[in-house]
This record gives structure tokens, sequence and C-alpha cells, in this order.
């Protein structure tokens, strides 16, 4: 069953370090948002720049609306405790946890588990109390995604009593329904970004619940040349034709000819890689294009423009 | 903006005696790479690595955290490991090279490194394997604060400190926060001497509690269970038998990264985001006193797209294409197809000319501070041996 993607409730866009991982997510909040749909796009990485790409001022837990219909946020697990001990404690704890926060930080990080599910806690209360149609989590890289989203499993194996592991159920719930979660993993088409894409599909089925909802290829360049033309493209690298071309400009057309000979190699070694991620993905996997930008930035122009890409993939 | 007190005030870095990654990698014995994901840290420290071996001699390591299997496959070796071993003559051979020196290879595996590390500080094997089969040491090992990035330190100290080695060329893990790894020393030594621990180890000391304690242990039972928090006291109550050992063993680590020897390189390729975390590791080395060697912008398109006489060239292929095409001989094509082609070269040139430009202004930015900057062009085939290492370690060399 193939649920489509804006039709999910809770969505984790993963990928490799430099592949435009926030960029998509951002981007998918915002078409999403376009689409009617009452959306909040957070980072997991405090330290993160979403911001940049709404180009609004730093982001913080508490949400904020950053255009018509879609809210942004960053995680911050401290936050995310208190907020959480405060919903069900029903008690204002944060005055008394204030001595302890400093030491805060080292148990969320020696107890296992703790950490990542303060982390995705948060955005599978914000699915649970349906407060948003879509929320969009900007999560952590390849390396580190599984981890997270495994948390509630290892909570349950490792801790037998107490708040937490009482909390793991229903996250597991809605974690685990396709018609509700899904990740999307961002892949450049060059070799290691393919590779961890590959690995990642792997290590979401053995070792999450999760369901894979799409890959995203992004950067993807253009094809310069349609059939035929690139015999003609040759021609014109052989010196007669090169002077002849050179003289009519009145200056050397060489640039221009190894610019476009470093464009289409460059096309044909990501090709290659493209091809293998289409052969090796699971069958069925929606595999969405979105073109390489030649433009000055990549602020909220760029997440505009990705935006509406990933509209025309998803047929919008 | 203001120009009030908390603007952190520079540093005056020392002059650096060097002028290229040549001279760095022959004045160094440590040289680490950092830089944020993707913009092609391994693949440098490999080719730098590969180049300091044909050249300057002597034994060069280099030590990688998750190299491609294109990589290993590079260097001659079917795979990598936490040993050592040696990248193959042969495999300088078939790239027509004969190396003064010899190329070792090294990966980090961190759950072997961490056991090595246990081993060595354990006070007796009875507590030595206790730790490794305690449950929760593998999901600590594994996800503790930058557990990772102490383990790459610590690594490289030890292979330093075993003197096999001139040159030690790294790569640094991929994080978040590519500071991270100059903290994690610091901060094991720090958690080791904790508040908390001390906490967590009490009531497996004495059930008596002191009233501090109370309300951190009231809070923390009802979120966490007391049984988890029992079975983590006694993992740090294990682990504090080699407090010493390690807190001593961190401070090292840190003498090692600040020591004259050692050295850093800073890898970005010309996008904003791995430009500002450059610039932020950049200001960041110069806060703590550590060399940054140089700056490696990778995967750069070529400065000829910033050629003023091509743009007008390229335009006006675009826009006179039919024109120019009826003037090249017939045997090209049908004209409207040599039109076309004509007019997708010019726009194909005025596309990248837009990022060279956006990258030229990048390059500005980051070339201000530190006194080598070496340029690796974009590379149109992936590298897939030696001599493509190599290749590459040419462009940054001088």
């Amino acid at each position: 069953m193939v649920v489509d993607l804006l039709d999910r409730k809770l969505v984790f866009v993963t990928g490799k370090g430099g592949v435009g991982k926030t960029t998509i997510a951002a981007s998918l909040a915002l078409l999403a948002a376009q689409h009617g749909r009452r959306t909040l796009v957070g980072e997991v990485d405090a330290k993160g720049n979403l911001a940049d790409f709404f180009e609004i001022g730093p982001t913080s837990f508490k949400e904020r609306e950053v255009s018509p219909g879609l809210w942004a946020m960053s995680m911050d697990t401290e936050e995310s405790l208190k907020e959480y001990l405060r919903l069900q404690l029903k008690i204002p704890l944060v005055a008394r946890l204030g001595p302890l926060a400093r030491t805060f930080d080292f148990v969320a990080n020696a107890a296992p588990g703790v950490k990542e599910i303060l982390t995705i806690g948060k955005f599978l209360w914000e699915v649970r109390e349906r407060r948003y149609d879509l929320v969009v989590v900007d999560a952590v890289a390849t390396g580190h995604i599984t981890g997270q989203l495994a948390a509630p499993q290892a909570i349950q194996e490792l801790v037998q009593v107490g708040l937490v592991r009482d909390q793991t159920g229903w996250m597991l719930d809605i974690l685990g329904d396709p018609a509700q979660t899904g990740v999307v993993i961002v892949a450049a088409p060059e070799e290691m970004p393919v590779n961890e894409t590959l690995e990642l599909v792997d290590r979401l089925a053995a070792e999450t619940v999760v369901d894979l909802a799409a890959v995203v290829a992004n950067r993807v360049l253009p094809e310069l040349f349609a059939r035929g033309e690139e015999a003609v493209f040759d021609q014109l690298d052989e010196p007669a034709i090169e002077a002849v071309l050179s003289d009519a400009l009145g200056t050397s057309v060489r640039p221009i000819l190894d610019g476009a000979q470093l464009a289409v190699t460059l096309r044909r070694t990501r090709g290659a890689h493209l091809a293998r991620l289409r052969a090796e993905l699971p069958e069925g996997t929606p595999l969405l294009y979105v073109p390489y930008l030649f433009q000055r930035s990549h602020g909220a122009r760029a997440t505009h423009q990705v935006a509406e890409h990933l509209g025309d993939e998803l047929g919008l | 903006m203001s120009w009030g007190s908390d603007m952190p005030t520079k540093r005056t870095r020392p002059a650096a005696s060097t002028g290229s990654i040549e001279q760095l990698l022959a004045a160094k014995e440590i040289v680490i790479h950092c830089g944020s994901g993707g913009v092609g840290k391994t693949t440098t420290a490999a080719a730098a690595a590969a180049m300091a071996a044909v050249h300057h001699g002597g034994k060069v390591l280099v030590l990688t955290v998750d190299p491609a299997k294109r990589l290993a496959n590079a260097l001659g070796l079917e795979t990598f490991g936490n040993r050592e071993i040696q990248v193959p003559p042969a495999a300088f051979a078939e790239a027509g090279v004969e190396p003064r020196g010899e190329l070792w290879a090294a990966m980090l595996d961190t759950k072997q490194s961490w056991d090595d590390l246990v081993r060595r500080h354990a006070p007796d094997a009875a507590t030595c394997a206790a730790i490794l089969a305690n449950p929760l040491y593998k999901n600590i090992t594994g996800r503790f604060v930058q557990s990772h990035d102490y383990i790459a330190m610590e690594r490289l100290y030890e292979i330093h400190a075993s003197g096999s080695y001139d040159l030690i060329v790294v790569d640094t893990p991929p994080t978040r926060n590519a500071i991270d790894f100059l903290e994690a020393p610091e901060r094991m030594a720090d958690f080791f001497s904790s508040r908390l621990l001390r906490w967590l180890t009490v009531p497996a000391r004495s059930r008596v509690l002191s009233m501090a304690s109370k309300p951190f242990y009231s809070v923390a039972d009802r979120i966490l269970g007391s049984k988890l928090l029992e079975d983590i006291a006694e993992f740090f109550l294990l682990f504090q038998t080699m407090y010493e050992g390690f807190v001593d063993r961190a401070q090292a680590v840190t003498r090692t990264l600040a020591d004259k020897r050692t050295t850093f390189v800073v890898v970005s390729t010309l996008e904003s985001a791995p430009v500002r975390e450059a610039e932020f590791f950049i200001d960041a080395l110069d806060e703590r006193g550590l060399h940054l060697g140089a700056v490696v912008l990778n995967k750069v398109l070529p400065s000829w797209f910033l050629d003023k006489g091509a743009t007008g060239a390229a335009k006006a292929l675009v826009n006179r294409s039919e024109v120019l095409a009826a003037e090249l001989p017939d045997s090209l094509g049908e004209p409207v197809q040599v039109a076309r082609v004509l007019r997708e070269v010019g726009e194909s040139f005025l596309n990248f000319q837009v990022v060279a430009k956006r990258e030229a202004e990048m390059r500005a930015e980051l070339s201000a501070a530190p006194e080598v900057v070496a340029t690796i062009e974009y590379f149109d085939h992936d590298i897939t041996d030696l001599s493509g290492l190599l290749a590459l370690g040419q462009q940054i060399w001088r």
C-alpha cells in the first residue's frame, strides 16, 4: 500500500550530510501548507538552519507560524521533558527541575533512548493530539535515524516500569502505522549518498517499525541534449569547427565547450548512481526527482522552487 | 549591529611558516581534516596522505572513519579495519609512481576501540569482564555523548604515541557539529568527575539518600523507573574504577590536539551551509589556540566559468544560434538541430556561471583568514584508483 506523502500525519526527512535534507523538509512542509494542510515543521538539531529556509529569525521549541498554515519549531530535549512532565504529571515541575537542569543532559545521554524518545515523543504527541494535519521532521542524518526511530522499542527492552515505559505503546502504534508515519530519505546522485540511502532502507525495515514513504533524488542535473544531439556536440569540439565558432563570436568558444563537456560528464556519472538507486530500491518506492537549482542562494526562494518541483513530482 | 564588548576579540594567530599543503605535511606529524558532512573530507585526507607517502617518504597513515568501499578499492585494499594495513606497493606501481615512503590505512571501529580502552583501564579481569558484559555498555558506548568523537581522538593519540608513523592524516567523524570532537576528551573527563555520576552511584553504595539528591531521585524514578536507575548505577560504578586512567588519558589526548606538531585542515565546498560551518570551525580553532594549517575548497567549479569574454560568447550562442549554425559546415547535421545544440551549450554555460559566481563570493569570504588555501576543481568522474587519488592530491599540493 502506498500512502500519498501529504496524506500522512508524520514524515521524518533524513539523508546523508550535505545532500539537502533541510531543503527538502522545509519545501515539503511548505508544499503541504500550500495545499491546505495545517503543517508543523520541526528540526531535531537546535543548531540547525531551518530558519534560513524561510528567512525568519531563529526557531525555538515553542512553534510559531512562519507562513499561512505553516508552523516551525526546533527541538530542545530539556524543554520537551518539561512539557512532558507538565502534561503528564499535571504539576508545574519547572521550578523543581531547575537545579537538575545542568545534570539533565547527562541523564538523558546516559540512559539509552531517553534523549531520542523525548525528541520523537514530542512530534508523536503533536500527531496524537491532532493539532496538525501533517508534522514534518527535519530529522538526524542517515547514520543516527534508526537509533532515534527505534528508541521506543529500546526503552521497552531496557526499562521495565516507569512513566517513560508507559508511553512507548501508543508511540509505537503511530510510528508503525504506514497511514500515519513515513520516512523520506534524501539522496544526491553521488556514490556515498546513494550507498547510505540503500543501506538505510534495509536498516529501517530490520530495526524499526516505520514505513519508507519516499526517496528524493535531489540536485539532479539536467540532460543537455536530446537523442542525436550529442553527436553534433562532439563535432563542435573539432579544431576546425571550434575555429569557425570562435571567429564568428569574436572570442574563444573553448571555455563554453569545456563547460558543456563538464555538464555532460557530470550528468553521466551521476546518472549511473541514479540508475543504481532506482534499480535497488524496493519495488513501488516513490522516487521523486528535484533538479539542481542554478541560482544565487539557498534561502526562501529555493524553498519555494523546490516545493514546486516536489508538487509536480507528486502530481499536485 | 553594534560593535560592543560582546564582539569576540580575535586573537592574533602566529604567522604560519607554511605556504603550501606540501610544506604543511612535511612539517607536521598529525593532520586532522574537518568540515561538515559530504564535503569530501575522507577523499581529501586519503589524497593528502598518498601524496605525502609518494613525495616526502617515511611511514604515512591515513586514519578514516567511514570510507566508501570505492576508496578502499582505490587504495588497493579489500577492506579497512581497526588494525592498520599497508597499501600494497603494487597499487603505486599500477599508478606509475614509485613512492619514497609507505602508505598505511586504518578505519575506526568504535565498538572495538571502546573494548580495547576498557581492557586497558580496567583494574582487574573481573571488572573488565563485568563491564563488557553489561547490557548497558553497548548502548552507552554507542550513543553516549560524542562517544565516536572521543574514541576517534583517543585512537589518534594512541597511534601517535606508538611512534610507528612519521605522519598521521585523520578524517573526522560526521557530527552535527564539527567542533564536537575537539571538546570530546574534555567532556569525557568532566563526565567522570561529575556530580551526577556520584549521585547515580550512591544508591548502590548505601541506601541512605542525602537531602540534596532526594528530589532528583523522585523525579528520575518516576520517569525512568528505579530498576533502570539501578542498572545504570551499577554500570557507572564499574566504570568508575577506571576513573583515573580515563581522565589522564583524556587530558593527554587534549594535549596532543594542541601540540605544535598537530595541525587542522578545514575542508569545505563553496555552498552556503558548509561555508558557514567552516567559518565557525576556523573561529573555534582560533579560540582554542589550535593550529589552522590550511583550508581546502573542494568541488569548486573551474575559474573559466567567470571569464568575461566567454559570457558574451555564451549569450551570443543562445541569442544568435540560428545565424551561427548557418555558418557551420552542413556535415554537422540539420541546421535546426545544430542551432538547438548551440543554444543548449550556451545556456548550460550561463547556468553554471551563476553557481560559479556564488562560489567566488563564498570563496572571498572564506579565504580572508587562512595562510594556505587549496582548491580542488569539480571532478567529473569518481575516483576509482590510486592514480585518481594522486591526481586530486596534485591539485592541492603546491
